[in-house]
Parts: structure tokens; C-alpha cells; sequence
């Protein structure tokens, strides 16, 4: 590994921990420090948020999101994940802007009993941004830090390894129930489960398998518990790092830098200098 | 290097009835164990109790001596005995940390939290690897393994953390014959090592090749123990709830049959 810590080099050569463990990633993004990539994300986040506006929030998502993306090559995925993530949210949040904005007079159309403003819809396309932006800004960070190199640099940072690792076992979840979620509903539907057809069919046909994947989950976690139990998780004191990701002084700076100019910028919204 | 319960009973936390009832068993160096029992005659319960998770980890209430190597293991935490005794379960995905990148970061875990030094983590973790034949996996992701290589990366995970004793409930139910194999030949290395093991197994087959014993559990009591070839060869064994070996089987057709051959009886008679 040529660029992350390897906090002691190994003399067994071969035998010793191998390249692959915490190999840097492709690109110079996915290459940053998962803390600078988390604060970066975060402060994204909450400055979306905090700008207001529609011009402000676009140049962020803008310069924090789509142009680091384009450069560590996963606008693609970010994109698609991004939308996947916020979708369902972000069109019901336009929906009742547009039509039900409280005090809006300039009608754009009328449907029946409802009615589009333009006030609802420039106020709904602010939230659009935001929301855009917030899952943008994570999935960003999602796309370009592995877990466990998130893990490694918390408990690096002296976090303790059950925060690192709960913080951790909290994003691998999300997958882990989506597969088998995907495995319990082929085995309904091999015993004649309808999860197809009309939207009546597929809510009865949802409610057979919400029910075994949480429970089949809260099983796992009891299992789980003893499994890490008993390969010495509980053991009091630090663990050994194989490796840590490799921080510079220039990130550092550059982490500190947005905390200011984030914290800079909720003093400026929270004192009205923003209009 | 021995384990010993005298008079261990265990209650699950609001059950009615107990799982275990006045258990007295002797886990010796260097010795394989097998456990076989019908469901629910307490096998995984036994488990749990011999590794120290039960009830320190999943509760409910236990009563009688356990001692670890002459000591009573009573107040000992769950980590202290974990340095001693492994246990590995029949779920490989559950047994999995999740958090790490590769097969080599997740055969390590056990000896990171361990705070062994770095070198000898990295040492022990290959080692592991290929007592089971499966080095060529290090750089996979464990996740995306099948059910069967993640149960070996799993019995390598506990492998690694060099256990002077090991508990094993189900270890090769996801595993085809030639991972079964694998893992037969780990237990035999580990006991040749002075490891006493306790493996907790359907597969008579398995347990006739590796055991020096085999205790049988019914209703939580200890129904029968002795030599493998002895018990494994009773004829009550099936009222039990076990089934027999094959060569058992085999040689009680052969009989049924009359037929009385010398060699036949050789070759059974040697797995």
C-alpha cells in the first residue's frame, strides 16, 4: 500500500498483511481522509439547508457534489442512487408546494378542485434542490469511503471500536436487509405469493414479507452479539490496526476551513445578513 | 487443557422448563467431542453454556460448577473466557463482523481485538487461511461469498484467535463434502495440537471419523457418553433421535441379510 499508514512496516514479507488491505481507492476524492470526506458531505449538507434560495444551493451541489463526483467517476451511480434515496420524498414534497401553498395568488393551473401557484412552485423547487442536495452530498460519501475504512480511521482517532463498529454495522445494514428482503420475497412468490399486479396486490403483498424481515433481522442481531463475543470484541483496550488511512496537514486544514465557513454562514442566516 | 460441568442446569430467561438438567461432562486435551442430540434436546444450549455466552450473553439462569482448565470460570466476563474458548455457529452470516473489506481483514478480526501485535495477527490470519484452503479468498469481499466458503472463513476467523478450546454447533450444515472434509481435517490439526473440541453434529459420518466420544443429549440430559464407535454403534441411538453412521447402517443391512464377509467387516470397521 503506497499511500495509506501502515503503522508498523511488516519484515515476514509475504506473510505480512497483504497490499489489498486498505489499497487506496481510484481516484484523488475517493483518496481523501473519510473524516474530510464526512465533513465535507455534512457541511454540504447543512449548508444546502442554511443558503435558502435556489441559486445558492445549486452552485453548492454544484461544486461539493456533481463536480467531485464527475471527477472520482461515479456520477452515474450518484446520480441514480441519489434520486432512488430522495425521490419519494422530494415528490411529494413538490407535489403539496406546488398545489397547496398556504397565501399563494398567482394561479399557473387549476386541476379541478386544486390549484398550481407560482409561489408554490418556487417554494417547492427550493425544497427540491435541498433535499437533492443532502442526498447527493451522502451518497457521494457512500460512493467514495469503504465502511471499514471508516471504521479504521474513528478508532484511529480513539473513538471507541463499538462506536466505530455500531456506526459502521448501521450503513452495512441497509444492504444486508434489502438482500434478504429480496430472498424472502422470491421464496413467498415460489408459494404463490401475488407481490405483482394492481397497487391493492402489491401493499397485501408487501405485508407477508415486512413482517419476517424485521424479525429474521432482530433474530440476527441476538447471534450476531454472541458471534462477536466470542472473537474478543468486548475485550477492553485498543485493538490492533492492520492500517489506517492516511491523513495530511492539508486536509486538516481544509476540515477546519469548512467548519468555520459553515458555522459562518448559520451565524450569518440565524443574524438575517442573508436576506 | 480441560473443561469440565458438574451438575450444570440452565434456564432460558422466562422459560418454564430447563434446557439443560444436571449435566457432568469432561472435555479433555486434545480430545474431539461430539455432541448429537434430536431437536431441542439441548445441543446448542450446551454449547452456548461450555463458550460462557450462556447466560453471561443471552441471559436466563444456570446452576452447577463449570471450570476451565481447573479454574471456576463463574465470575470470569464473556471476554476473558473468549480468549480461551471459541465457539463458531451454524448461521455463517451472522458470524461475520460485516465491517470488513476482505476475507483477510475478516479472519484478523478475532485476533485484532485480541491486541496482538500486527505481524502476528497478519502470521496467524494466513495460517488460518490455509488450514482450510481457502488463502485464494483473502482479497474477496465475505459478503458476496457463498454460504459454504463463508462458514469456512468463519471457523477460520476462529481459527486465528488460536482457542486452547473450541466449541462448534453445526459447523459443516452449509458445507458440501469437500468442505466438510476441510473442516474435519482443521478439528483433527487443532486436537493434535491439544485443543479439546466439542462438536455438536448431525453428521454421524463425520463424527465417527474425528470423535474419541460422543455424548448424547435427550430432553437436556445427557443420555449417553462413551467411545464414538461404541455409542454411535448402539442400537438405541435412533430412539434418540440420531442417526446412525453409514458404515453402521451398512453393516447392520449386510447382517440383515446374512451376509458375513471378514473384509467387509474390516473396511466398515475403518471408516
Amino acid at each position: 500500500m503506497a499511500e495509506g499508514d501502515r503503522l508498523t512496516e511488516s519484515p515476514s514479507g509475504q506473510r505480512g498483511v497483504p497490499d489489498f488491505v486498505g489499497r487506496p481507492g481510484p481516484s484523488a476524492y475517493h483518496r481523501l481522509n473519510p473524516l474530510t470526506k464526512a465533513t465535507l458531505a455534512t457541511a454540504t449538507a447543512i449548508a444546502a439547508v442554511a443558503l435558502g434560495g435556489l441559486v445558492g444551493p445549486i452552485v453548492l451541489v454544484t461544486a461539493a457534489v456533481i463536480g467531485p463526483a464527475l471527477a472520482a467517476g461515479v456520477l452515474g451511480r450518484l446520480v441514480r442512487t441519489a434520486l432512488l434515496l430522495s425521490l419519494p420524498i422530494a415528490v411529494s414534497a413538490f407535489l403539496v408546494n406546488l398545489f397547496f401553498f398556504p397565501g399563494a395568488s398567482q394561479v399557473l393551473l387549476r386541476i379541478g378542485p386544486i390549484t398550481a401557484t407560482a409561489e408554490g412552485l418556487g417554494f417547492a423547487a427550493e425544497i427540491l434542490v435541498r433535499i437533492l442536495a443532502i442526498s447527493g452530498a451522502v451518497t457521494l460519501f457512500y460512493l467514495t469511503t469503504r465502511p471499514a475504512d471508516m471504521t479504521v480511521d474513528l478508532e484511529r482517532r480513539g473513538i471507541s471500536p463499538r462506536v466505530a463498529f455500531v456506526t459502521n454495522a448501521s450503513v452495512q445494514t441497509v444492504p444486508a436487509m434489502v438482500e434478504r428482503a429480496g430472498q424472502i420475497t422470491a421464496a413467498q412468490r415460489a408459494r404463490g405469493l401475488d407481490t405483482e399486479g394492481s397497487l391493492w396486490r402489491r401493499i397485501r403483498g408487501v405485508l407477508p414479507i415486512v413482517g419476517p424481515v424485521i424479525l429474521g433481522s432482530i433474530a440476527e442481531v441476538e447471534e450476531r452479539t454472541m458471534a462477536l463475543e466470542a472473537r474478543g470484541f468486548t475485550r477492553p483496550g485498543r485493538r490492533t490496526l492492520l492500517w489506517a488511512p492516511p491523513d495530511t496537514g492539508a486536509e486538516r486544514l481544509i476540515r477546519w476551513a469548512v467548519l468555520l465557513g459553515l458555522v459562518a454562514l448559520i451565524a450569518a442566516r440565524i443574524g438575517g445578513w442573508l436576506g | 487443557m480441560t473443561i469440565s460441568l458438574a451438575g450444570v442446569g440452565y434456564r432460558y430467561a422466562g422459560a418454564t422448563a430447563p434446557a439443560l438438567l444436571d449435566v457432568d461432562l469432561e472435555l479433555r486435551d486434545g480430545e474431539v467431542l461430539g455432541l448429537v442430540g434430536a431437536s431441542e434436546a439441548g445441543k446448542t444450549t450446551l454449547c452456548l453454556v461450555v463458550s460462557g455466552l450462556a447466560p453471561r450473553t443471552v441471559g436466563g439462569q444456570i446452576r452447577g460448577a463449570i471450570r476451565l482448565d481447573g479454574e471456576d470460570v463463574d465470575a470470569w466476563p464473556m471476554h476473558r473466557i473468549s480468549e480461551r474458548v471459541g465457539i463458531g455457529f451454524q448461521n455463517p452470516a451472522t458470524q461475520l463482523s460485516q465491517v470488513t473489506g476482505s476475507v483477510f481483514e475478516e479472519v484478523a478480526f478475532g485476533p485484532m481485538n485480541l491486541a496482538l501485535p500486527r505481524d502476528e495477527v497478519a502470521e496467524r490470519t494466513w495460517s488460518a487461511l490455509e488450514s482450510l484452503r481457502i488463502d485464494t479468498l483473502a482479497e474477496r469481499d465475505p459478503v458476496r461469498l457463498s454460504g459454504g466458503q463463508q462458514q469456512l472463513v468463519a471457523l477460520a476467523g476462529l481459527l486465528a484467535m488460536r482457542p486452547e478450546h473450541l466449541v462448534l454447533d453445526e459447523p459443516t450444515a452449509q458445507l458440501d463434502p469437500a468442505g466438510t472434509r476441510l473442516v474435519a481435517d482443521a478439528i483433527e490439526r487443532l486436537a493434535a495440537d491439544g485443543a479439546s473440541i466439542l462438536v455438536a453434529e448431525q453428521k454421524t459420518d463425520l463424527l465417527a471419523a474425528i470423535c474419541s466420544r460422543v455424548v448424547v443429549l435427550d430432553g437436556g440430559r445427557v443420555a449417553q457418553l462413551g467411545p464414538a464407535a461404541e455409542v454411535l454403534g448402539d442400537r438405541r441411538l435412533r430412539d434418540l433421535g440420531v442417526a446412525e453412521p453409514s458404515a453402521v447402517r451398512l453393516q447392520r443391512a449386510a447382517e440383515a441379510a446374512g451376509v458375513h464377509d471378514a473384509r467387509l467387516s474390516e473396511a466398515l470397521a475403518g471408516g
